[in-house]
Order: C-alpha cells, then sequence, then structure tokens
C-alpha cells in the first residue's frame, strides 16, 4: 500500500449535494483573507453520480411558492415532527431555498414554468424539475473551480482529532492501493444518512433494492460518535411508505390520479390515522396487523391514457415499477400493493445527526456538518441539503480566518497566510497505526465469519430487537437490551475478518460504521420514555405521548466508552439563533 | 434489481465503471466491464444512461416480482426510449420526451 500524505486548507467529506455545494460557495465566496483557499472534496465513489441524487429526483420538495413564507415551512416540519426541531436551523435554510434553487437553474437544472414563466408547483412546498441529471450538473460545477481538487474512489474511515479540535481525516483509495492521510484546517462532513441497519424488505438477491443508497452507510454519523460529538434525535427513525417490492415512490399514484390509500376491504383508511409523515405509515402497519392488510393505492378503473401516463412517469422517475407492470399487471388491472420501508437514520428526512449550532458548527471545533448527516431540521430535502452546504462553508471558511488571525497576532515567526498549508499535525505514528489495522484485514485467514454474514446477523438483530419489519417498527426496553448485547458481540467478531482487497476492507468499515450507529440508535430509543411518532419511535413500554418529560430534544455523546444521555431543553419558539455552551 | 452487462457489445470505455455510486462495476483484463457485485446494485440505472453502446440493461429479481425481462434505454432523436425485451422474445418500447418527462 503506498501511503500519501495530503494538505488542505477546507477539507469537504462526502461529495453528495451538500458536500458539492459547500465547495461551490467556499470557492465562490472566498473573502480577501481566504483567496485562494484550498478545498479538497473526497469521494467514495464519484461525484458525477454518488449518493442520494445518483439516480436524479423529480421535484424539489421543499421551496417556498407564492403566498408562503419561510415560517410557514417551519411551522410544517415542526408540526410534522410533534415539536421536535431545532428552529432556528429550520429557519436558516428555509430562508435559502429559493436562492439555492435559482443557483441550480443559472447551472443548468430544468425547472418546469408554466405559461406566466412560473415554477410550476406541487402542493404547497414542491416544485417540478426535470432532474435526471441533477447529479452530473453539480459534479460539472464543481469541476470548473479552480482551487477545488476531487479525490473520486477513497473512503474516508477516521477522523484525526486532538484535544477536541479536528485537523484532518484518513481514508484509503478503493481502486488504487494507496492509503491517504490528510491535514486540513477545517472539515465538513457530508457523507449522508445510513442504511443496512435494519433488515430490508427483501434480504435476498434485491437486498439493496432500498429507498435510501446503500452506499450511504453512516460514516460521519460512526467517525463522529467515536470522537465523542455530541449527537441528537437518533430516535426518529426514517420509514418510507412505498409501493411494494419496487421502493418506488407513491406521490405520482396518489396526486397523478388520485388514487387513495385503501385496505384489502377496499375502505378508504389514509384519513383515519392523521396525516404526518409518520401517521402515514402507522396507518398501514395498524391495518395489516389488525387483519385488514395487505393495503394498496386504488388504481383499478384508471383510463388508458392515464395508465400510459403512469408507465411513463415511473420510466422517468423508478423504471423497475413500471417493469414490474409490464411483467406482472398494469394499474389498470390490479391495485397497487403499498408497504413500509426498514428504518433508515437520515437527517434530511427526520432530525438525526450531528447536534450542530445554527452555524452548523459540530461540537468537535473545526469540523462542520451539511445534509442528512446533520440533526435538527427534519424535511430539508435538496434544498436545504444545497442551504447547508452553503452554510456550513461560510462557516469553516470564517473560521480558518480566525485560525490565521489568532497566529498572526501570536507573532510573526508563526506568521503564515490561508493559502499556505497547515503545519503538520498528524503524526507518523497515527498514520502507522491506520495502515496497520487496514493490513490486519488483509492477511487475517479467512475464518468462519464473512462481512456479508455479520452484515446480515446485525440487521436480524436490529429487525427483531431494534422496532423493525418483523416487530410492525414497535420495541420494549427488554428487547432493545437483548440488540445492545448482541450488537456488541458481533462488533467483537468484526475483528477477525479477512479482506482481499481494498474495497472489500471498505465493506469492513461500513459494517463497522453501521455497528456504532445501531448502538446509537439503540440508546436512543431506549431513552425516550414515550411514544411520540407512531412507527418512528413506538415505545411499546410507553405508548402514549409525555409531553411533561419529553418536550426535549433526547442526545448523546461516547465518553470512556459509554453512550451517555443527554436531554436538552426546546429552542424557544422563533428562536434564530444556537450556541453550543463550552 | 440488479444489471447485466452484454461482453459483445462493450467496448471497454470504462463510464460505467466510473458513474457507478457504489463502484459495482469493474473492467476485466479483456477490456470488458463486468458487474462483480451484483446482488449489491441500487438499481439506479446511472451506468445504463451513461453507456455508449447501449452493453448495459436492468432486470428484476424473481424476489421482487421479476420474471426474466431485460430493459435498456437509448436516445433517439432527442427522445428517450426504454427497450424491455420479454423472455417469450417480444419487445416493448417506450418513448419519453425529456421536456414532457414530468408532467404526470
Ligand atoms: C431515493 C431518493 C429520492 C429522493 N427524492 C427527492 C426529491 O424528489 N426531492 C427532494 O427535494 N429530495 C429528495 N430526496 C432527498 C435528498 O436527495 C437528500 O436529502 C439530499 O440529497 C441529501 O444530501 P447529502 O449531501 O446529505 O447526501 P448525499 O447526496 O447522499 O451525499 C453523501 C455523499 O457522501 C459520500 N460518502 C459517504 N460515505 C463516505 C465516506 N466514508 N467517504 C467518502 N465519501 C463518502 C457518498 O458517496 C455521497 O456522495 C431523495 C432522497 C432519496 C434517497
Ligand atoms: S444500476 Fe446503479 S448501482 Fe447498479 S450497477 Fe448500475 S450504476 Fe451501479
Ligand atoms: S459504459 Fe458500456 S461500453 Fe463502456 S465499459 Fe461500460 S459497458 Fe462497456
Amino acid at each position: 500500500m503506498k501511503i500519501e500524505r495530503l494538505k488542505t486548507d477546507l477539507l469537504i467529506i462526502g461529495g453528495g449535494t451538500a458536500g458539492c455545494y459547500a465547495a461551490i460557495t467556499a470557492a465562490q465566496n472566498a473573502s480577501q483573507e481566504t483567496v485562494g483557499l484550498k478545498i479538497l472534496i473526497v469521494e467514495k465513489a464519484n461525484v458525477k453520480r454518488s449518493g442520494c441524487l445518483a439516480a436524479g429526483v423529480n421535484a424539489l420538495n421543499a421551496y417556498i411558492t407564492e403566498g408562503r413564507t419561510p415560517k410557514d415551512y417551519v411551522e410544517y416540519a415542526k408540526k410534522d415532527a410533534d415539536g421536535i426541531v431545532r428552529e432556528d436551523l429550520l429557519y436558516t435554510i428555509s430562508e435559502k431555498f429559493n436562492d439555492v434553487t435559482a443557483h441550480l437553474e443559472k447551472l443548468g437544472l430544468v425547472i418546469l414554468k408554466d405559461k406566466n414563466g412560473k415554477y410550476v408547483t406541487r402542493g404547497n412546498r414542491n416544485i417540478k424539475i426535470n432532474g435526471e441529471n441533477i447529479k452530473p450538473i453539480l459534479a460539472d460545477a464543481v469541476k470548473k473551480l479552480p482551487n477545488v481538487t476531487v479525490l473520486n474512489h477513497v473512503n474516508i474511515f477516521d477522523f484525526s482529532v486532538h484535544n477536541n479540535k479536528i485537523d484532518g481525516a484518513f481514508g484509503f483509495g478503493i481502486e488504487n492501493d494507496t492509503f491517504y492521510a490528510i491535514e486540513a484546517r477545517a472539515v465538513i462532513i457530508a457523507t449522508g444518512g445510513a442504511a443496512g441497519l435494519y433488515r430490508p424488505n427483501n434480504p435476498g438477491f434485491s437486498r439493496h433494492k432500498m429507498w435510501y443508497p446503500p452506499f450511504n452507510t453512516g460514516a460521519g454519523y460512526a467517525m463522529g460518535i467515536r470522537h465523542g460529538a455530541e449527537m441528537t434525535t437518533f430516535e426518529m427513525r426514517f420509514i418510507a411508505l412505498r409501493c411494494k417490492d419496487t421502493i418506488a415512490p407513491t406521490g405520482t399514484l396518489a396526486q397523478g390520479v388520485g388514487a387513495k390509500q385503501v385496505n384489502a376491504l377496499g375502505d378508504v383508511y389514509e384519513t383515519k390515522y392523521g396525516i404526518s409523515t409518520s401517521e402515514r405509515v402507522y396507518g398501514t402497519v395498524v391495518e395489516n396487523l389488525e387483519g385488514r392488510g395487505p393495503c394498496y393505492l386504488r388504481t383499478v378503473g384508471i383510463t388508458p391514457a392515464q395508465e400510459e401516463s403512469l408507465l411513463k412517469a415511473y420510466l422517468n422517475m423508478a423504471p423497475s415499477q413500471t417493469i414490474r407492470w409490464l411483467e406482472n399487471e398494469t394499474p389498470s388491472k390490479a391495485n397497487v400493493e403499498i408497504e413500509g420501508t426498514e428504518p433508515y437514520i437520515v437527517g434530511g428526512h427526520t432530525a438525526s445527526g450531528y447536534w450542530v449550532d445554527t452555524k452548523r458548527a459540530t461540537t468537535i471545533q473545526g469540523l462542520f456538518a451539511a445534509g442528512d448527516v446533520a440533526g435538527g431540521a427534519p424535511q430539508k430535502y435538496v434544498t436545504g441539503a444545497l442551504a447547508e452546504g452553503e452554510i456550513a462553508a461560510k462557516s469553516a471558511a470564517e473560521y480558518i480566518e480566525s485560525l490565521s488571525a489568532l497566529r498572526q497576532a501570536q507573532g510573526p515567526d508563526v506568521q503564515f497566510k490561508v493559502a499556505e498549508p497547515a503545519e503538520a499535525t498528524i503524526k507518523e505514528e497515527e498514520i502507522a497505526n491506520h495502515v496497520a489495522e487496514i493490513e490486519k484485514f488483509l492477511s487475517n485467514e479467512k475464518g468462519p465469519q464473512t462481512t456479508e454474514n455479520l452484515e446480515e446477523a446485525m440487521q436480524t438483530v436490529m429487525d427483531s430487537y431494534a422496532g423493525g419489519i418483523k416487530t410492525s417498527y414497535r420495541y420494549s426496553e427488554n428487547q432493545l437490551n437483548q440488540a445492545k448485547k448482541e450488537i456488541e458481540i458481533i462488533e467483537k467478531l468484526t475483528d477477525n475478518l479477512n479482506a482481499t482487497d481494498l474495497q472489500e476492507v471498505m465493506y469492513i468499515y461500513e459494517l463497522k460504521e453501521r455497528l456504532t450507529v445501531c448502538k446509537s440508535v439503540i440508546a436512543h430509543l431506549a431513552a425516550r420514555h414515550e411514544t411520540r411518532w407512531h412507527s418512528f419511535a413506538e415505545n411499546l413500554d410507553y405508548p402514549e405521548k409525555d409531553d411533561i418529560n419529553f418536550r426535549k430534544y433526547v442526545n448523546s455523546r461516547l465518553e470512556n466508552g459509554e453512550i451517555k444521555i443527554i436531554l436538552r431543553e426546546l429552542t424557544a419558539e422563533g428562536q434564530r439563533n444556537y450556541e453550543h455552551q463550552h | 434489481m440488479s444489471i447485466s452487462i452484454d461482453q459483445s457489445k462493450c467496448i471497454g470505455c470504462g463510464k460505467c465503471h466510473d458513474v457507478c455510486p457504489g463502484t459495482l462495476i469493474k473492467i476485466n483484463e479483456n477490456k470488458k466491464a463486468f458487474i462483480k457485485y451484483p446482488k449489491d446494485c441500487w438499481g439506479c440505472t446511472s451506468c445504463i444512461k451513461e453507456c455508449p453502446v447501449h452493453a448495459i440493461s436492468f432486470f428484476l429479481g424473481e424476489d421482487i416480482g421479476g420474471k426474466g425481462s431485460k430493459v435498456h434505454t437509448e436516445k433517439v432523436n432527442g427522445l428517450v426510449r426504454w427497450i424491455v425485451e420479454f423472455p417469450d422474445g417480444s419487445v416493448k418500447t417506450i418513448d419519453i420526451d425529456p421536456k414532457e418527462s414530468n408532467k404526470y
């Protein structure tokens, strides 16, 4: 394995939606001091088509439409999460939704317009786009920036943190046999959320036919957790209600042809359980539990023209659904069955992730978080991830400036400009330790356990004891205790795993990341002694909501190897700013 | 769902390898692309859209209702053409005008 040392001013880990936009912002908004700021994006795949946007999207789900205000959006997200949100975070993204949209359009995104040149909306908060190529558009914009370097196919697996201050990260090229020790003055983490913690709907051949990208494995969460960063709301899991098997979205059926959610008896049940995101999932769960399943979107009887348009619409955004129709029965002949997915941890839909201040600074000095990895602001979606990328980039640039100002104040001999590389902060010994860990996996004897089998074991534990599909997303304290015990056993077994190349080493680290995240999810589920969101966190020991004790954030931090739970008071109504108390 | 690559068509350009968000596709010694981890495919279709010679198609696994059809896409006169080849040899094509693709 070759060993390369790199130095940069700003390191962005994860070149997805938030990461690319952070680079664009940092490169374009450079102030006098930060002109020439060196920016490095490290991406485990290739920025052209990585992360959530790989397949493209057909709407921007978060937009302030005419007659609405950012406050309306904040209120909506707050209500949907039953109060457990950070208003300062929601305000700061809502105020940027329309600007980042305009910027995307300038970069080449096609946004649908009506006869009067106005954006075509879908509901109160969505606008329609032809977004198949949204990720290539972002990647192209990044490519044009002279001071941004992109390292593709490099997986980051650890931060370099000294005295709670980040100064770089460690990674390896999965195809070029190279280890990277990267020094940086500030770091933005933008690795997205975590899929693959729970056993999926179809664990066999199609195990990766899931909603969230299976390649977002929670690396950002795990690295932060291990270095003692404070995390929030991991108990608010996200479960998507989707077309069965293909996991295709249901919105086009509901909105496009007015298909109602019906149970096996043909009764419309969607109005019975409430309309929040979690209640919609819960309604379907209860109908099944009470013997009125399977549940469907009622499409039988739609016109041939409607059917044709549906076949096309799904080819465009979720082609497997169209093929499923063509290979089986088309929607005019058979209703479309719906089901909940396995739970995900994803801060762009629910509120789980890093505990950040309004500037998106985490509790590790010099580390900023943006997108699905950052907590507190659900219903973030594409535009929210872009907005957070922008905010984090500006904060990181400001932080870098403050570092050099500090150095200048300390006297001429240590003075240096931002454009100069950071001083060596990563020790040779630290590099050697990380390299040795990787080489151990490459030299371990092939034992009885494989990465694949342990991953399945982990998913089965989470499914059975931490509220997976098997238990209709419900769990009890006793079950969670069992989950904790078994996850810890699996974790120990990972040290003996064997890999034949660095891609397989990456699979081992991904498994370890997921296990770390699982432990936090379990601790958070156990800490919220109430059921505030059905299905997302359905605690059988505490089936009721408890506003007196749990209108609070459940946060956590790893201290001496133990997850310490911290209950924090909600930010005040309309609060625009939040600072960490150090 | 997963993909299959027709190696007789593949010209070894490597574009599918570059775009796969899971880095699942590799190029072999004969300069032909193959999917090394078929069960790990997310089904995003990035590779299919990228392939200049339409060598890649996708299919649904039996566990999610697949019946053996293969699907690929081509650009024809500015339209996106989807071509479904059924196991009995019959073929269905559906053309989509990208400008109209999101009106439903
Ligand atoms: C299937 C799907 C459909 C969606 N549809 C819509 C929609 O129609 N409208 C809408 O507004 N929103 C939609 N969303 C939500 C929106 O796409 C996401 O919230 C947003 O893109 C998240 O951005 P992100 O930057 O946090 O994550 P991503 O864009 O996923 O970026 C994370 C990046 O980090 C990389 N990475 C991960 N781990 C590592 C590591 N260890 N080292 C290096 N790199 C790493 C990944 O490869 C990836 O490129 C959808 C999401 C999904 C999953
Ligand atoms: S469909 Fe997507 S995940 Fe599957 S091989 Fe192609 S690019 Fe990779
Ligand atoms: S994109 Fe097509 S031609 Fe190029 S390597 Fe892949 S399969 Fe072969």
